[in-house]
């Protein structure tokens, strides 16, 4: 039973990351029907120019928590500007472009990240420096540091701002009216092009956040770590159906819970022959399955919109 | 379109004459290793000539190709190695890879195919990691794959007594092992390109066209959209299957580590390259492209001798190419550097670009 609030409550705090990085595709698929694969590569920029903010000040006298402040800044500052870069070099050209162009162009940018994150820092995982020494709670059974602890409540802060920026500011007002429509949002005086650019600046800047929470949950960082969070995350969004914010939230805190209770599970269950080396194949066998049985997803709409 | 005039079969005969020679040549000249550079570049015509059914014929985009070809290179590995003491013929293991890649393909494609293109995308790639997930773990508590060691000692192509890994003198000619794989893979890859030029102009191959360019108007035209797109799919990953299965007895060995996503990548990198669509631009985007890290091999001695260190590592640095490749060919050239003209009428907008 211990085990068993232990593994909920890491499927939790994982899914709240997920759920982070599933709101940037679920963002922009709404309103550009792209998937933007470049989106976990730019997470990976800013969990990687966090942790080199990190080490910069590993050394002074600042408190824990203004280091990290920093580095989140740092994070966000050039996640913004990546996914700004992005949306103006690759992805505006093509709007009018053939569904096939601008989804090749996107994991064209996507091995362009990760190859250069490669230069920059390096192929080897960097580890963060324990400059946060977090205290330990019990909670039912469960054990919990302060880190996880303000990592979810951060996380679900993000998210209650971010639904009430879409359905109370004038910018949210404009998202949702570009998602319905952009050409008629066009005539009624959005400025489309604007409201694209500020969902893909929004997207980023909530990645740059969540890869600083990758960093402190997993203790390191690696050029490649983009890869399967966002797979993960674009799966989370899936779930929740693609395009919903609330339901990116919902999908990337069930399939948290549910990859962490699989591999937490599945060598008891199989008597040893698959073990927790697996856990990667779950959020897979979920995509795959929500694709087969509901693909609008748990809260989605059901669209007409196919080929 | 084929026309009987002895012309053309001129030409074909001067073409298959110098493609005889060639290895010969190239082993005098440039040395054997280049001979084995050929043989890796023509199992990568076929590797790109099924991807182009998928990506270039039927307009969906496959992420995780490559996963077909490790489909088919192990289950050639397995019939035929050490690994289970079962030595099978080639000529049964080959259409076996063939046939299980082709389940995959279906398997894999069908939850996707009522769904817009992009969820295939997206699957594809997922499931290109997942394979190689399954292929470094299943050596526990059976071994069945070796995990991350891979599968070693597999049996070279053999037949009536005549093995592809042995050196045979004929006349004045030594027939080394590379020159052995060179011609199989050469028909092969004829084959592939025999195959795919007549599956183009095939009612089939129409249907993945009229697909491609909208889906809705052909399934009004009476074409089964989704049997015909599980058919690219199928059609696709058998040729990846029977590329991997001469891959694996061509190398003797595989590992997981040859199925990775950055292969999935490159197959893709010479469809899109090349020309989507275009069965001679698909064939000139694999040669360039398998001979690219061969140029690039340079850059590191060069970057030592004239920066002092070597900042980038070569094979990072075609990542890098292949990354900024796909995505400045989709901007400035989206049909190819030897595009297909039906293809090109389609992806180069007609309506002038808004929000510029």
């Amino acid at each position: 039973m211990d085990i068993f609030v232990q593994q909920l409550v890491n499927g939790l705090l994982l899914g709240s990351i997920y759920a982070l990085v599933a709101l940037g595709y679920t963002m922009v698929y709404g309103i550009l029907g792209l998937i933007n694969f470049a989106h976990g590569d730019i997470v990976m920029v800013g969990a990687l120019v966090a942790l080199s903010v990190v080490y910069a000040f590993a050394g002074s006298a600042l408190p824990v928590a203004v280091v990290l402040i920093i580095a989140t800044m740092a994070a966000t500052v050039v996640c913004v500007a990546l996914g700004l870069i992005i949306e103006r070099g690759a992805y505006r050209p093509l709007r009018r472009a053939p569904r096939l162009a601008p989804l090749i162009t996107a994991i064209g940018v996507s091995i362009l990240l990760q190859y250069s994150a490669a230069l920059v820092w390096g192929k080897q995982y960097i580890a963060m420096p324990e400059i946060v020494k977090p205290a330990r709670y019990e909670l039912a059974g469960a054990t919990i540091t302060s880190t996880q602890a303000f990592i979810f409540m951060l996380a679900c802060a993000i998210m209650a701002a971010l639904l009430w920026f879409v359905k109370a500011s004038r910018m949210g007002r404009a998202m949702r009216a570009t998602e319905q429509n952009p050409d008629v949002a066009g005539l009624m005086g959005v400025d489309t092009t604007r409201v694209i650019a500020f969902t893909f600046g929004l997207g980023a800047s909530i990645g740059a956040i969540a890869g600083v929470m990758v960093v402190l949950y997993y203790g390191q960082g690696h050029y490649f770590m983009g890869f399967m969070l966002g797979l993960k995350a674009f799966t989370a969004a899936v779930l929740g159906g693609i395009g919903n914010i609330p339901g990116a939230m919902l999908g990337g805190l069930l399939l948290g819970i549910i990859e962490s209770l699989a591999s937490g599970y599945i060598g008891d269950f199989t008597g040893g022959v698959f073990g927790s080396n697996y856990r990667d194949v779950f959020a897979f066998l979920v995509l795959v399955g929500v694709l087969m049985l509901r693909p609008s997803g748990l809260m989605g709409v059901r669209s007409g919109d196919r080929a | 379109m084929i026309g009987f005039g002895s012309v053309r079969w001129i030409k074909i005969a001067i073409l298959c004459a110098i493609l005889a020679v060639l290895p010969f040549v190239v082993d005098a000249t440039l040395g054997r290793a280049w001979v084995r550079i050929i043989d890796v570049a023509l199992l990568f015509v076929m590797l790109a000539l099924g991807l182009n059914i998928v990506v270039g014929f039927a307009g969906l985009l496959d992420l995780g190709y490559i996963a077909f070809f490790a489909v088919g290179a192990y289950a050639y590995a397995l019939l035929a190695s050490p690994q289970f003491g079962i030595h099978g013929s080639f000529l049964l293991l080959l259409p076996l890879g063939a046939l299980v890649a082709a389940v995959f393909g279906v398997v894999l494609g069908a939850p996707t195919l009522k769904l817009r293109g992009d969820y295939l995308a997206i699957v594809t790639l997922g499931f290109g990691e997942i394979i190689r997930i399954f292929l470094n773990n299943l050596n526990r508590p059976v071994n069945i794959t070796n995990g991350p060691q891979g599968i070693t000692l597999i049996d070279p192509l053999q037949f009536a007594g005549i093995s592809l890994s042995k050196t045979y003198t004929l006349g004045p000619l030594t027939f080394a092992p590379v020159h052995n794989y060179y011609f199989v893979f050469l028909l092969c890859a004829a084959a592939a390109i025999f195959l795919s030029l007549r599956l183009e102009n095939s009612r089939i191959g129409r249907a993945w066209i009229a697909i491609r360019e909208d889906e809705l108007a052909a399934s009004a035209m009476g074409i089964n959209t989704r049997n015909v797109k599980l058919l690219a799919f199928a059609m696709g990953a058998t040729f990846g299957g029977i590329a991997g299965g001469l891959f694996a007895s061509f190398q003797g060995f595989i590992s997981p580590e040859s199925f990775t996503l950055l292969d999935s990548i490159m197959v893709l990198c010479m469809v899109v390259l090349g020309g989507m669509g275009n069965v001679g631009g698909v064939v000139l985007g694999a040669l360039l492209l398998t001979a690219l890290p061969e140029a690039l091999r340079y850059i590191g001695p060069l970057q030592q001798q004239w920066l002092g260190r070597v900042f980038i590592d070569p094979s990072d640095l075609r990542m890098l190419l292949f990354g900024l490749a796909l995505a400045l060919m989709m901007l400035f050239r989206p049909a190819g550097l030897w595009p297909s003209r039906i293809r090109q009428r389609e992806l180069v907008p007609e309506i002038p670009i808004a929000g510029r």
